[in-house]
């Protein structure tokens, strides 16, 4: 399932309601991004205030379902869910919530690593943080566009 | 033809949404950008850089040589940064 919405999601509700009446379900794999207070990747940066997330209204909900629907061919999953936010959101809230169910761990591990790392170069998302300097534009980084290439199917795109 | 800019684009041209009807010689996105451009300097500066401007017709990824036509949703933005 897929959701793109403003609003905050509750980890354990969305993790008990994926389980929920399956018994084939032998374990959930969860991962769930959150707004860093710095800018850049070192910790060194200056000071973030708060971020907005700007998406496009239905070609992000199409995309995110493909990458979705994607998962489900490659491995044995029970279920799947990913929340994604947008708007302004402060240091330490939650961005996204990616979470996989299967039968056995191997599957729901490799299937949530691979929709976090898809979505993060294919989903019409983007980012501004605020600084005490002002906006910035978040860009685009190349180590993301390599996570993502490791699951690039050969004679795929 | 619908037209959407996203993050520093809407920014840089100042409207997130046009409604534009370019003339039959303008087929491809290509010509659809070198079109855009001659309507301001915010447009032209939105679009001097193609290579960090990527772009979707009706929806979908597509390169700089892909047909456009009336009806078509065309958006513009930057390299994606969600997650």
């Amino acid at each position: 399932m897929i959701r793109v919405q403003r609003e905050d999601f509750d980890v354990g509700v969305e993790m008990a309601k994926l389980t929920q009446g399956n018994g084939k379900i032998g374990g959930v794999c969860c991962f769930v991004g959150l707004v860093r207070d710095y800018l850049g990747h070192d910790g060194t940066g200056a000071a973030v205030r708060a971020m907005t997330l700007e998406h496009y209204p239905g070609m992000t909900e199409q995309k995110l379902a493909a990458i979705e629907a994607e998962a489900r061919r490659r491995w044995p999953l029970e279920d799947s869910l990913v929340i994604h936010r947008y708007g302004r959101l402060g240091p330490g809230e939650r961005i996204v919530l990616v979470a996989t169910a299967s039968a056995h761990r191997e599957a729901a591990f490799e299937a949530c690593h691979f929709l976090i790392d898809w979505l993060k170069t294919k989903a019409p998302f983007w980012k501004l943080e605020e600084t005490p300097d002002g906006g910035q534009w978040v860009d685009a980084r190349d180590t993301d566009d390599q996570a993502a290439a490791r699951w690039d199917l050969p004679g795929r795109q | 033809m619908k037209i959407l800019y996203f993050a520093w684009l809407r920014a840089k041209i100042g409207a997130g949404e046009e409604d534009l009807a370019p003339p039959a010689e303008v087929a491809t996105v290509a010509a659809l950008v070198e079109w855009l451009k001659r309507r301001s300097d915010g447009h032209a500066a939105a679009f001097a850089d193609m290579s960090i401007v990527r772009v979707a017709v009706n929806q979908d990824y597509v390169p700089l040589d892909h047909p456009v036509k009336l009806g078509d949703e065309v958006a513009f933005f930057p390299p994606v940064t969600g997650g």
